[in-house]
């Protein structure tokens, strides 16, 4: 019998052995850009934004031309790319601790400027490479290296919905909120990133993407644990969905 | 080129326009806010592009992303806002980014005043932010001065792909004076063709980054970045005025050794033998000149707008050879000739 080739490594993805902890999401978002980039033919013209915590890597698993950013400013970096470059594809990868915390005026100023960039955001509600620290996403009750009792409204604040306030800045012209638990989700997240990546292929604003993660190791969780968690604790207060989408059908 | 009366911020502006800059990402601070103005106008009058940032941090990393390109690229600001950028400089140090940066001093520590001072020059010449590195730091003592090391500064950052300052302060970049401006530079837009990054083009990808954790990676890296300083030793500018009789030599940087030099050509009339050592180039420092003069027999005496930070250099490199004085000016205001005098006939009698 002949056989067919039914499922190909994206090109752009490195052939080699992932760091990230079993269950962790970072190596599937990082298939699924490599994967859009190389449907939209933008590999050849793409410059990454890298930034810090565990997805600094993200330049070691994508073929691409990338520059490292400081903690939070990949926002910053990432327009200095494009208003030098506005011939290239530009995108940033980040963390919820470096997009949400040190970086939230970066990506807020770079957002309501209408930057033409995409910005990827993985979102596991704990600061990884660091630890398992609270993050400005780390849900109430949530236990953390740094709030071991749990995450409190009172003394913490409320975790941070960032594909609803990113939707609120009037550069922003797509904002989503996704996640790679099962197989629905990764074809709809698939759809919501080439969307991202289209927009700023027409020129048309900044495109933000927020993929709900998890990371079984901070949340000392085994992987299905994780995700079953992911499933019924985080999707309820982080609901999936197009939050804005100027280019229609949201 | 005709003469044209300006300003020395408007001085570095134009510099940087001439020089070929097409990127300028800045923040409102004064004394340096004439830089983020005129550029405002001038680049996208020429093509460029203009950002008013959200903060001094964004600016430098901002200006890091468009060195990542290959452009030349500026970003401008005074004291408080120059602690901001440390962070984005010390990683374009660690990634070999080139880049200009201009710091026009003010008074401090915190937000001290908005008048002239030196008192950056620790922050400027030993690294500032963190990690093992340098800046190259360009000094003008003139209005001519700050319009050509403009120049230069582009020129050093892209020859050693570093980021380079340019440290000026109040007094150089609110006076105005007549210049001769060169003629613009045509340059490759996207220079560094063999780093910039610019999509992967059927090659393999170029990653600039400054993580190095493989043993002994940032063990490599660094003593790369110390010899790439010590090669850059050979850019060591200065200007020496009436050294060649001098019993004292004054060392003086800046506006403040403009200022010294008046004092010194006044105290010369009286047959008093004092010269100047004034450093252009801050890093790398002018040692050996110093180093030799020490060792002919002169006195020295250091002055600088600060409470003493330069002097800590000069010592260095005269290594006891010779007596070292040294006057603080005292930040924050104008000094006059004048008040060089005493400390300068004090240093020759002690």
């Amino acid at each position: 019998m002949e056989e067919v080739l039914a499922y190909e490594s994206p090109r752009l993805l490195a052939d080699k052995l992932s760091h990230y902890c079993p269950g962790c999401h970072h190596g599937t978002v990082h298939k699924l850009v490599a994967q859009c980039l190389e449907e939209l033919n933008l590999g050849q013209n793409t410059i990454c934004v890298g930034s810090i915590g565990c997805s600094v890597f993200i330049y070691n698993y994508l073929l691409l031309d990338a520059v490292e950013a400081p903690h939070g400013r990949a926002p910053a970096v990432a327009t200095g790319v494009k208003r030098s470059r506005p011939d290239k594809f530009v995108f940033t990868y980040q963390g919820d601790g470096d997009l949400a915390s040190i970086g939230l005026a970066e990506i807020m100023h770079a957002a309501n400027r209408g930057e033409k960039i995409s910005v990827v955001f993985v979102n596991n509600t704990v600061y990884g490479m660091t630890g398992g620290q609270m993050a400005p996403t780390t849900m109430i009750g949530q236990q953390t290296t740094t709030c071991p009792g749990g995450r409190c409204a009172e003394r913490e604040g409320q975790p941070m919905k960032m594909a609803e306030i990113m939707a609120g800045l009037g550069g922003v012209t797509y904002s989503a909120r996704v996640a790679v638990n099962n197989i629905k989700n990764f074809k709809k997240a698939k759809k919501a990133l080439k969307k991202v990546f289209e927009i700023q292929m027409a020129g048309k604003g900044f495109g933000f993407i927020e993929f709900l993660a998890s990371c079984p190791t901070n949340w000392r969780m085994t992987s299905p644990a994780a995700n079953k968690r992911l499933t019924e604790e985080m999707i309820p207060y982080f609901p999936l969905g197009v939050y804005k989408d100027l280019e229609g059908d949201a | 080129m005709s003469r044209i009366f300006i300003k020395g911020n408007i001085a570095v502006s134009k510099g940087a326009l001439d020089a070929g800059c097409r990127c300028y990402f800045g923040y409102p601070i004064t004394p340096q806010n004439d830089i983020p103005e005129f550029m405002s106008k001038a680049m996208p009058e020429t093509g460029g592009e203009f950002v008013q940032a959200e903060s001094e941090v964004a600016a430098a990393n901002m200006l890091l992303g468009a060195a990542a390109c290959g452009i030349r690229a500026m970003t401008s600001s005074s004291s408080p806002g120059m602690s901001l950028k440390q962070e984005a400089l010390s990683y374009m140090a660690g990634s070999e980014l080139p880049g200009v940066i201009v710091n026009m001093n003010r008074g401090g520590p915190g937000l001290g005043d908005i008048g002239p001072s030196q008192g950056d020059y620790f922050q400027s010449v030993k690294g500032g932010g963190h990690g093992d590195y340098k800046l190259l730091v360009l000094a003008p003592g003139t209005v001519q001065e700050a319009y050509d090391l403009t120049f230069l500064a582009f020129e050093l950052a892209f020859a050693y792909r570093n980021p380079v300052l340019i440290l000026g302060d109040a007094i150089i970049a609110q006076m105005q004076e007549p210049i001769t401006p060169r003629d613009p530079l045509a340059v490759d837009p996207f220079e560094g063709g063999s780093w910039r990054l610019e999509g992967a083009m059927d090659r393999e990808p170029r990653i600039l980054k400054s993580l190095h954790l493989t043993d002994g990676a940032l063990a490599g890296h660094n003593l790369k970045l110390q010899e790439k300083y010590q090669r850059a030793a050979k850019e060591c500018r200065y200007e020496e005025f009436l050294t060649e009789d001098a019993e004292l030599i004054v060392v003086a940087y800046g506006s403040i050794g403009r200022i010294v030099k008046s004092t010194i050509r006044k105290l010369r009339k009286e047959g008093i033998k004092a010269g100047l050592v004034r450093p252009i180039t801050l890093f790398p420092f002018p040692s050996a000149i110093l180093e030799s003069l020490a060792h002919q027999g002169r006195k020295f005496l250091t002055i600088e707008h600060n409470m003493g930070q330069m002097v800590e250099d000069v010592r260095l490199s005269i290594c006891g050879y010779a007596k070292s004085d040294f006057f603080a000016q005292l930040p924050g205001n104008l000094p006059t000739p004048n008040d060089f005098e005493k400390p300068i006939r004090d240093a020759l009698r002690s």
